[in-house]
C-alpha cells in the first residue's frame, strides 16, 4: 500500500492550520490593514484546498472531517512567545506573523510536491490534477508573505521604528 | 448657435455635430466677470485647467493685475475651445478673501502667522533632528494631482537623493495608481496608450466605472458631438448610476458594487465563445492568452449574472457589440479603480483590448483615465510609488541610470524595496515610525478613507506636520506648521494631462501676500537642508520653472516619457503636445504602441509585476520566464467576494463618486458662487423602490451609517440600482461651524462611512465597497435635496425638483471658430 493517506492526512492538517493562521493573523492584526483582508481571502483557498482534500482522501478508506465552519483554536501561543524575534514593538510581533505563515505555507508546498511525485509514479490522475490546481495557490500564499515581510521590514526594523523616548 | 448659455443648466454647451474620421469642430467657450467686455482685457495668458485630468486648453483674462475670465483655445488638440462649468467658472476661487497669505507656526495649541524664515527653519530643524535620530525613514511626503511637473520632479529629488527616504506618494495614489498599474502590469511600462482623437474614429467606445459626462465634460462633448453626427458610435456602460453616459448607451449594465472582475471576465469568456479574436495579434504581440481563456472557461454570462445581479441576456448583448467592433476605445475610472479588485478588473479591459486586437490604430485603444490635471506628473516624476522615469526600483541598472543624472551613488536613492503607497505612509504615521509628514496640495482630512482613524493620526503628539495648500483646509488645522501656496495662473509650470498632453501654465498676476509657488518653497527647503551630489556640488541645481523641467528633460531622455523634444517655447508657441517627443518625433506622439508593445521586455520594463489577487511580487527570473520577448502580458484574475459584505445591521451598499460641479474636496470649486450654488451641500442617493422599502422621500433628512461613522444629508431618489446608496464625497467642514470635523449637524463627509481598505497590487484605497444603513431623522416637509438634476443624480420623478439652473450669473459665451493644429 502506498504512502498517498499519510501525506494526505498531513496536508489536510497543514491546510486547516494555515487557514487558522491566516484567520488568526487577519485578526491580531487587524490595524494592519492590506494584511488584514489579504490574509482573509487566501484563508479561503486553504479552506477549499482542505475540503479538497477530504474528498480525495475518500477512495483512500481515510475519513477526514469536512465542511468545517471554524477551524480548530490556536495551540501555538507558546511557540509564538518563545521565538527570539517577539519583541514589545507592535512591528516584530507583525513580522513575525508574517514569517509563521510563510512557514506554515512552504511546509504545505512541499507537501504538494510530494503529492503529485506520488500520484505520477502512481497514474493516479484525480489525484494529480487536485495537486495541479492547488499547489499554484499555496506558492501565491508563499510569495504574498515573502513580500508583506520584504515591503515591511525596512520601516520596522530600522532605527525609524524605534519607540519614541516619551512613548 | 446662441451667443450665450447658461453653462449650470447646459453643462455640456452646444451640439457641433461631426461624423468617423473628421475633425472635431471648434467651439470656442468663454467667461468674463460681469462688466468687464473684451476691450478692458489687457492680456491673455495660456493656462491649462487644474480641475480634472482632461488637460482643457484656455486663456486667462487679465486686468489691472486681477484674473477676470477665461477663454478655451481653440488652436489646442485637447479640448478645440471648449470649456467645462469648472473651467469657465473655478478661477474665482484663486482670488478668494480667505487664502492663506503668511506662514502660520503652532504656539501654545493655536496656529499663528509667522514669517517665511520662522516656518522654514522650524521644519529644518525638525528634517534635520529626525534623519539624525531615527534615520531618513522618520519621514514621509504626501503630495497632490494639482501641482506641476517642475515641483513633483524637484520634491522627488529632495525626498528620494536628499532626504532619502522611500516615504512619497500623492494624492493621485486615491484616483490614477490603479491605471498605472494596470498599465504596468499589461505593458510592462507606465503610458496611456491611446489618445482622445480616438473618439473621432471609434465605432463603439465602452466606459466602465467612467462618468466621462462629469469627470471630463469636455471630452463628452467630443461624444455627444459624435453621437449627433453621422455614423454615430454605440456606447456600452458599465454603471450602477443613472449617468448621462448609461443614458445614451446601447447596453448599459449596472452591476453590484464589487463585482466587475465577474462581469469583465464573463464578458472575455462570450467574446471567446463567439470567437471574436485576433489570433494573428494575440500571436504575435501577447503572452498568457490560453491562462487566459483557461481562466474565464466556466464564467458564463449566467455566471456573471448571479454574482452581479445583471440579466444574463444583457451581458451576452455587451459582449456582442464589443465583438463586431471595428474600431473599439474602452475607458476606464473610480468605477473600477476605487472598487474592489481594482487592477484584477482595470486589467481585465486592457485583455479585452488586446485579445480583440483593438490598440495603436486611430479608434482603437484604451484610456485607463486618470482623476486630477496633473497626476500623470508625480507618476513620471517619481513624486510617488514609482522611480522617475519609469524606472523600474527592482531594476539595478535602471537605480545606476537614475544615480547617474542625480550624481549621487546607487545606494543614496532608496530602492530595497517599492516606494511606500500613502495609505502605508499613514499606516506608518498611525503606528509612529513615521514621525514628520509634509502634505502639500492635498486634503486627507476629506479625502482619505475612514475619517475618524485620519483626524487621529494627524493629532498624534508624535507626528510633525506641515501642509502646504492654498486655504486652510480641514487637514491644515490640524498642522504644526502651514506654508501658504501660489496656485495656477500666479506661478508656472507645466503639467500632463491623461492622454499624455502636456501645457505649460504660465503667470499671469501675483499670489496673494506671501503666498509662494510650491516649487519655490521646496528649493528654499533643498538651500537650507544644504542637500550635496556625491561631488559637494548642490543636489537640486535648478533655480526656477525652465531650469527645472531642464534637468527634468534630461531625466527623462530616453525613457517612454521622453520630454527632450519639448521646451517652454514651443509649449508657448503650438499648445498642447503628447509625450514622448523628440528631436525624432518634434510633434509628439498620439499613439502608444503602433507597432507592437515597446516597453515591456525585461531589461526595460518597470516592474515585473504582482499577483492580481494577493500584491506579491513577481521575481525577475519568473518574468524573464513568462515574457521574454517583451509582449503584452494577458494577465487572468478569479472574481472574489467583497471584503465588507452586506448584513441585517447594514443592508444596503455605499458607494461614493463625484458630481460634475466639484473636484476633489471642494476647496477651489467650493468658492466658486457658480459651482457652489449647483451644488451646495452633501446628499443621499437611493432608487424609489429603496425609499418605499425605507418609507422616505425627496427632500427628507437621512442618516447613513457604516460601522465607522454616518453621514446627514437629504434625499435624492434616482435611477439608482436598487439596494445601492450613493454620497458625493466632496463635502468637508471648512464651511460649517466644525471647521475640520463633524459638528452638531453629524457627519458631511462621505468618508466618515467609508472602508480602510486598497487593492493589494494598486495600493489604491476603495471608496465603493462599504456596507451601511439608512435611516430618516427628519421629514423633508417640502424641502428639496441639493442634489443637481441635470446629471446622474437627476430625481426619478422629474417634478420632484427645481431644475439646476445657473441664471445670468452663469452665462458663458460660445461661438464657432477654425480648426486648429489637430493631427489624428
Amino acid at each position: 500500500m502506498s504512502a498517498v493517506p499519510v501525506v494526505l492526512r498531513a496536508l489536510y492538517e497543514g491546510e486547516r492550520t494555515m487557514e487558522r493562521k491566516l484567520l488568526e493573523t487577519a485578526a491580531r492584526d487587524a490595524a494592519e490593514h492590506e494584511v488584514h483582508h489579504v490574509a482573509v481571502d487566501l484563508a479561503r483557498w486553504s479552506h477549499e484546498h482542505a475540503e479538497r482534500l477530504a474528498e480525495a482522501a475518500e477512495p483512500y478508506g481515510l475519513r477526514l472531517p469536512r465542511s468545517a465552519e471554524d477551524p480548530p483554536a490556536t495551540d501555538d501561543r507558546g511557540e509564538r512567545a518563545a521565538r527570539a524575534l517577539d519583541d514589545p514593538r507592535p512591528g516584530l510581533s507583525l513580522l513575525n506573523d508574517l514569517r509563521e505563515l510563510h512557514l506554515a505555507a512552504t511546509g504545505n508546498s512541499l507537501d504538494w510536491e510530494m503529492l503529485a511525485q506520488a500520484a505520477q509514479a502512481e497514474k493516479d490522475t484525480p489525484l494529480l490534477d487536485l495537486a495541479t490546481a492547488c499547489h499554484p495557490q499555496t506558492l501565491r500564499q508563499m510569495r504574498w508573505t515573502n513580500t508583506m515581510i520584504k515591503t515591511l521590514s525596512p520601516q520596522l526594523l530600522s532605527r525609524a521604528g524605534t519607540p519614541s523616548p516619551d512613548a | 448657435m446662441r451667443a450665450e448659455v447658461d453653462r449650470i443648466a447646459e453643462p455640456w454647451g452646444e451640439r457641433t455635430p461631426y461624423g468617423p474620421g473628421t475633425p472635431w469642430p471648434v467651439r470656442v467657450d468663454s467667461y468674463l466677470e460681469p462688466g468687464v467686455t473684451d476691450g478692458d482685457v489687457e492680456a491673455w495668458v495660456p493656462t491649462a485647467s487644474v480641475l480634472h485630468s482632461n488637460g482643457d486648453a484656455m486663456d486667462v483674462a487679465v486686468a489691472g493685475g486681477r484674473i477676470v475670465g477665461v477663454r478655451g483655445s481653440a488652436r489646442d488638440r485637447v479640448n478645440h475651445g471648449r470649456l467645462g462649468p469648472k473651467d469657465l467658472f473655478g478661477w474665482q476661487a484663486n482670488r478668494s478673501r480667505d487664502r492663506l497669505t503668511t506662514p502660520l507656526v503652532r504656539r501654545d495649541g493655536r496656529l499663528e502667522p509667522c514669517d517665511w524664515d520662522t516656518a522654514l527653519g522650524t521644519i529644518v530643524d525638525r528634517s534635520k533632528d529626525l534623519v539624525e535620530t531615527y534615520g531618513p525613514g522618520s519621514i514621509g511626503f504626501y503630495t497632490s494631482g494639482q501641482l506641476f511637473l517642475e515641483e513633483y520632479y524637484t520634491l522627488a529629488v529632495i525626498a528620494r537623493a536628499g532626504i532619502g527616504t522611500n516615504h512619497i506618494d500623492g494624492n493621485t495614489r486615491l484616483c490614477t495608481a490603479t491605471a498605472a498599474e494596470a498599465l504596468k502590469e499589461t505593458f510592462g511600462c507606465d503610458g496611456q496608450p491611446a489618445s482622445y482623437a480616438d473618439v473621432d474614429h471609434a465605432d463603439v467606445i465602452a466606459l466602465f466605472g467612467h462618468n466621462m459626462a462629469e469627470t471630463q465634460p469636455v471630452l463628452w462633448m467630443r461624444v455627444l458631438d459624435r453621437l449627433a453626427g453621422d455614423e454615430p458610435p454605440r456606447l456600452v456602460c458599465v454603471d450602477p448610476r443613472p449617468t448621462r453616459v448609461a443614458r445614451h448607451a446601447a447596453v448599459h449594465l449596472a452591476p453590484r458594487a464589487g463585482t466587475n472582475v465577474a462581469l469583465l471576465n464573463a464578458l472575455l469568456h462570450e467574446i471567446i465563445r463567439m470567437d471574436r479574436i485576433d489570433r494573428a495579434f494575440v500571436d504575435a504581440h501577447t503572452v498568457g492568452f490560453d491562462e487566459l481563456a483557461a481562466r474565464v472557461a466556466d464564467c458564463t454570462p449566467r455566471w456573471a449574472a448571479g454574482i452581479c445581479d445583471v440579466p444574463a441576456a444583457a451581458v451576452t448583448e455587451a459582449a456582442e457589440v464589443l465583438g463586431d467592433a471595428r474600431r473599439l476605445l474602452s475607458t476606464v475610472l473610480q468605477g473600477v479603480y476605487q472598487s474592489h479588485q481594482a487592477t484584477a478588473a482595470a486589467v481585465q479591459v486592457n485583455n479585452l483590448q488586446l485579445i480583440r486586437g483593438m490598440l495603436g490604430r486611430p479608434g482603437c485603444g484604451v484610456l485607463q483615465m486618470n482623476g486630477q490635471p496633473s497626476a500623470q506628473n508625480t507618476r513620471e516624476c517619481g513624486a510617488d510609488g514609482d522611480l522617475p522615469g519609469f524606472r523600474n526600483w527592482e531594476n539595478d541598472a535602471h537605480v545606476a541610470d537614475l544615480a547617474r543624472v542625480w550624481n549621487v551613488e546607487p545606494t543614496d536613492i532608496p530602492s530595497h524595496t517599492a516606494p511606500t503607497p500613502a495609505m502605508q505612509i499613514f499606516r506608518y504615521a498611525e503606528q509612529g515610525s513615521i514621525r514628520m509628514l509634509w502634505i502639500s496640495g492635498t486634503n486627507p482630512a476629506v479625502s482619505l478613507p475612514e475619517l475618524e482613524r485620519v483626524r487621529g493620526i494627524l493629532r498624534r503628539d508624535g507626528l510633525f506636520t506641515v501642509v502646504q495648500d492654498l486655504y486652510l483646509t480641514e487637514t491644515a488645522r490640524f498642522a504644526d506648521v502651514v506654508l501658504p501656496a501660489a496656485t495656477w495662473a500666479e506661478k508656472t509650470g507645466t503639467f500632463t494631462n491623461a492622454d499624455r498632453t502636456v501645457h505649460l501654465s504660465e503667470r499671469a498676476v501675483e499670489p496673494p501676500g506671501d503666498a509662494r509657488p510650491d516649487l519655490d518653497i521646496w528649493l528654499e527647503y533643498a538651500r537650507w537642508m544644504d542637500f550635496r551630489d556625491k561631488d559637494g556640488r548642490p543636489l537640486v541645481g535648478w533655480h526656477d520653472p525652465e531650469s527645472a523641467f531642464e534637468a527634468w528633460q534630461e531625466c527623462s531622455r530616453g525613457r517612454p516619457c521622453d520630454y527632450t523634444g519639448l521646451t517652454y517655447d514651443r509649449l508657448r508657441a503650438t499648445g498642447g503636445i503628447q509625450w514622448p517627443c523628440t528631436d525624432e518625433k518634434p510633434e509628439g506622439t498620439d499613439r502608444l504602441y503602433t507597432d507592437g508593445v515597446s516597453w515591456a521586455a525585461p531589461d526595460a520594463c518597470e516592474t515585473y509585476g504582482r499577483d492580481l489577487v494577493t500584491g506579491a511580487s513577481v521575481s525577475e527570473t519568473e518574468y524573464r520566464a513568462l515574457n521574454p520577448h517583451g509582449r503584452a502580458v494577458l494577465k487572468a484574475a478569479e472574481y472574489l467576494p467583497l471584503h465588507e459584505a452586506t448584513n441585517d445591521e447594514y443592508p444596503l451598499q455605499l458607494t461614493t463618486g463625484r458630481t460634475l460641479y466639484h473636484f476633489h474636496t471642494r476647496t477651489k470649486t467650493g468658492r466658486s458662487p457658480q459651482l457652489r450654488a449647483a451644488a451646495p451641500d452633501v446628499w443621499v442617493e437611493i432608487s424609489a423602490a429603496e425609499a418605499r422599502r425605507h418609507q422616505v422621500a425627496e427632500g427628507d433628512l437621512v442618516e447613513v451609517t457604516s460601522p465607522r461613522g454616518s453621514v446627514r444629508g437629504r434625499l435624492r431618489v434616482t435611477g439608482i440600482r436598487d439596494g445601492m446608496v450613493f454620497l458625493p464625497f466632496h463635502y468637508g467642514y471648512w464651511d460649517t461651524p466644525g471647521g475640520a470635523g463633524p459638528g452638531e449637524d453629524g457627519g458631511r463627509a462621505a468618508n466618515e462611512t467609508t472602508v480602510t481598505d486598497w487593492d493589494p497590487v494598486s495600493k489604491q484605497p476603495l471608496f465603493k465597497t462599504a456596507a451601511a444603513r439608512l435611516t430618516l431623522i427628519e421629514r423633508g416637509d417640502g424641502a428639496v435635496s441639493p442634489a443637481p438634476t441635470t446629471t446622474a443624480s437627476a430625481p426619478v420623478d422629474p417634478a420632484a425638483a427645481p431644475p439646476t439652473t445657473g441664471g445670468p450669473a452663469a452665462l458663458a459665451r460660445q461661438s464657432t471658430g477654425e480648426p486648429g493644429g489637430e493631427r489624428s
